[in-house]
């Protein structure tokens, strides 16, 4: 693969933006996801009507929205915040119903043990909801990893660079090698943030390595 | 103890994050580009649209003011002329390279001029404000409209205008912007009186094209005049006697306020050094030999003396 | 912009012709439909196969995981640049389309068989055996209904990526209500692009609808419990898989 020798420094900068595009959306989107997720337990009503909601937003084609979303932001047209935004967009859709489900697969007589312990409502979610709920959740933000990591690829159409970028110009002149080492360093990008993730749920759970230990 | 834990992996992540994010602001214009006008003064954005040979142009460019020592940062295959215009005047890039007949037609929605000069001094007066052109370069690349050399035998065409009495029966096609833009179908309706069955949006000049015309799914499809395939495939130009394509002059098409007596000296000699058999085979490089626009761009500027 | 983007949408010409919207609704419907379809009768027996057996399942446990990494437009790119020139005809632009949206679609389904078979209580497989049926029969009567929620969800999860995919793919030339988005692209003409989203996103929700519907008759009243008054435990955790229904790499 001379091309690939030839043009690494290219690839892994390509792939740098890749990160940044398909990764700060995943942290963001979580960060929304939760206090949503958590209304939508709260509030019984809030439910259907958030995850329906959410997979509406979700069927809005990925390069419709990176289209139009300067013109609703006010944002420069090159300008890799409309990638961003868009891909929030997606993941806060793709986890919403995950966290929801997540808290709400916490038994509830862990709940009531904790309100018996005296734990307020605050505390109760930040040391015992949402640490239970973590698999459930990372599970959802693992698809939606490597959902951004695909999605982001199609911002080439619209110009903005990242390995998406090897596709349209190795298309463009009838060039297989950028196209396939594009996919491939896609799939392997995709590979790379689910390691990520499970890994760091491991760190955060590690109650389910304790009794897999004792057992 | 649980809580160190998180904590732990929760930095670990924004970790890695925030490498990444770190190596691409710094990097590459992700955080330039996006922060309107913080770019310093000397620092430049070179645009392409999204076909080799604007990146290949935007290359040359690109390598030459960095050879005087300007700032470039390269912003390629954006699209269309309708998307990166606007681009153009909202900041995102400063600097493109574009052709003369089509550029004046889109600003002056009464072009008339069909002749190098003319088309020229037209363009010149069409330009919006913010916006300027430098020289021309004698290289020209034109749209066309290209059938097979058993087409052109077989309906005894010369010229778009011999496809007069056949278009009802065959397919046209083109890039997706050709369905609506004065040079596509709407042109070769008001100029030559064509009626094509249908149109078929394919990609620009790329091959898609090549492919369709070569296997019969179009009769006709619309290339441009440096496309090696035409010559390797031993397709027909059509000729154009009315005119429809004017003259296509190879020209950088510039903020002006981003002017400097650098920037428009080092562009100006690369429009003199152009020309359309050079292009060409620069062009055939990229397409045909796979090799990098870049290399082909730095290839081309030491050879000349201007990189 | 909403102004004309409704404009857009109701003005008459742009629903007739050979260009015309309905035309391009039936032919993404029909790029669609047909890779779903393909991609089931493949992935269906397959996934059957090797939940029944357990042959194979560490490779279908990490392909349904690898494939939805792939990124859409490269495969497309690849394989038109591959196949088209192989062809004359309409083909050219079909084939190359088609084995995309039907090797994406392949994993959903191929997964969700798995899993369901695989996830056919324990008690049921031995009540059947009890019963004297054979492997294939304990499969037809016990091991498919079964599993059929979760074929059903992988069905409806692969036909929203078809739907989304084949809408890229009017970049190499294919029709469908991608072409709205691509040619209004081209010419930055946004209340065509807005609209083309408007109505992929509008028929995703119809497809997936139906799919309910359909998912609603076929399932066994057995199995959702349905006919019980009484829920007994938290259904939203218990038969919905970890991993959202829906998906997307387009």
């Amino acid at each position: 693969m001379t091309w690939l020798q030839d043009h690494l420094g290219d690839v892994l900068g390509l792939t740098v933006r890749h990160i940044y595009l398909a990764g700060v959306p995943l942290i963001l989107g979580l960060l929304i996801a939760l206090p949503l997720g958590w209304l939508a337990r709260r509030f019984r009503g809030l439910y259907p009507i958030l995850i329906v909601g959410t997979s509406l937003l979700y069927t809005i084609p990925s390069l419709a929205l990176f289209i139009m979303l300067p013109f609703l932001l006010g944002t420069q047209i090159l300008d890799p915040t409309n990638v961003i935004v868009a891909m929030t967009i997606y993941t806060v859709a793709l986890l919403v119903r995950t966290v929801a489900d997540g808290l709400g697969a916490v038994p509830e007589a862990v709940n009531q043990s904790a309100t018996a312990m005296g734990y307020k409502r605050g505390r109760r979610f930040m040391s015992v909801e949402l640490p239970l709920a973590v698999p459930v959740i990372s599970a959802g933000l693992r698809v939606a990893a490597v959902s951004n990591v695909s999605i982001v690829s199609v911002a080439a159409l619209i110009g903005v660079a990242q390995l998406g970028s090897l596709f349209t110009d190795g298309f463009n002149r009838a060039f297989m090698e950028p196209i396939i080492v594009g996919v491939i360093s896609c799939v392997l990008l995709a590979l790379l943030f689910d390691g990520v993730i499970i890994g760091v749920t491991r760190l955060a759970t590690p109650w389910q390595r304790a009794g897999k230990a004792s057992s | 103890m649980k809580r160190t834990r998180i904590a732990l992996a929760v930095t670990a992540a924004a970790a890695l994050f925030g490498v990444a994010a770190c190596g691409s602001g710094s990097s590459d214009p992700l955080a330039a580009g996006g922060s309107a006008g913080k770019v310093s003064s000397g620092s430049i954005v070179v645009g392409s649209a999204n076909f080799p040979e604007s990146a290949l142009l935007a290359e040359i460019y690109a390598g030459a003011l960095s050879a005087k020592g300007v700032k470039v940062d390269k912003k390629l295959n954006i699209g269309s002329r309708e998307t990166y215009i606007p681009a153009l005047k909202d900041g995102s890039i400063d600097l493109i390279p574009e052709y003369t007949g089509v550029l004046d037609q889109y600003f002056n929605k009464n072009a008339k001029t069909t002749t190098s000069d003319d088309v020229y001094a037209e363009l010149k007066a069409a330009v919006p404000a913010t916006l300027t052109v430098l020289n021309k370069s004698a290289a020209e690349d034109k749209d066309a409209v290209v059938v097979t050399k058993g087409t052109a035998a077989k309906f005894s065409l010369k010229s778009i205008a011999d496809l007069g009495p056949q278009a009802k029966n065959l397919t046209l096609g083109g890039p997706p912007e050709w369905k609506t833009r004065p040079t596509g179908v709407p042109g070769l309706k008001r100029v030559y009186n064509l009626d094509f069955k249908t149109f078929r949006p394919l990609d620009v000049g790329g091959p898609l094209s090549v492919q369709a015309l070569k296997n019969g799914q179009v009769d006709a499809v619309n290339l441009f005049t440096t496309d090696p395939s035409i010559a390797d495939n031993g397709f027909v130009i059509l000729d154009d006697p009315k005119s429809l394509f004017a003259a296509q002059n190879v020209v950088p098409l510039i903020t002006k306020s981003k002017v400097t007596p650098t920037i428009s000296a080092a562009l100006d000699a690369i429009s003199a050094k152009l020309d359309t058999a050079t292009l060409g085979q620069l062009v055939k490089e990229v397409v045909v030999d796979k090799k990098d626009p870049a290399v082909v761009a730095k290839e081309f500027l030491a050879k000349n003396n201007l990189g | 912009m909403i102004n004309r983007i409704f404009a857009w949408l109701t003005d008459g010409a742009h629903w007739q012709g050979s260009e015309g919207i309905l035309r391009r609704l039936v032919e993404h419907l029909g790029y669609s439909l047909t890779a779903v379809i393909i991609a089931a009768l493949i992935a269906i027996p397959l996934g059957l196969y090797i939940g029944h057996t357990g042959r194979g399942r560490v490779f279908v446990v990490n392909l349904a995981g690898a494939a939805r990494a792939i990124p859409s437009l490269g495969l497309l790119f690849i394989a038109v640049l591959w196949l088209g020139p192989k062809f004359s005809g309409d083909i050219a632009f079909l084939a190359p389309a088609g084995l995309v949206l039907v090797v994406l679609a392949i994993p959903p389904i191929l997964s969700g068989a798995y899993a369901g078979v695989e996830g056919v209580e324990p008690d049921a497989r031995d009540a059947a055996r009890g019963m004297g049926m054979r492997g294939p029969e304990v499969l037809r009567h016990v091991e498919l209904p079964c599993a059929l929620p979760l074929i059903m969800s992988g069905i409806r999860s692969a036909t929203l990526q078809v739907i989304a995919t084949a809408t890229i793919a009017a970049v190499v030339g294919l029709g469908g209500l991608g072409r709205f988005l691509i040619d209004g692209l081209a010419v930055r003409d946004t209340p065509q692009t807005a609209s083309g989203a408007l109505l992929v996103a509008l028929l995703a929700l119809a497809v997936d609808m139906v799919l309910a519907l359909v998912q609603r008759f076929v399932v066994s009243r057995g199995l959702t419990g349905r006919y019980r008054t009484v829920q007994t435990f938290d259904s939203d955790a218990g038969v919905t898989p970890p991993a959202p229904a829906l998906q997307h790499s387009a």
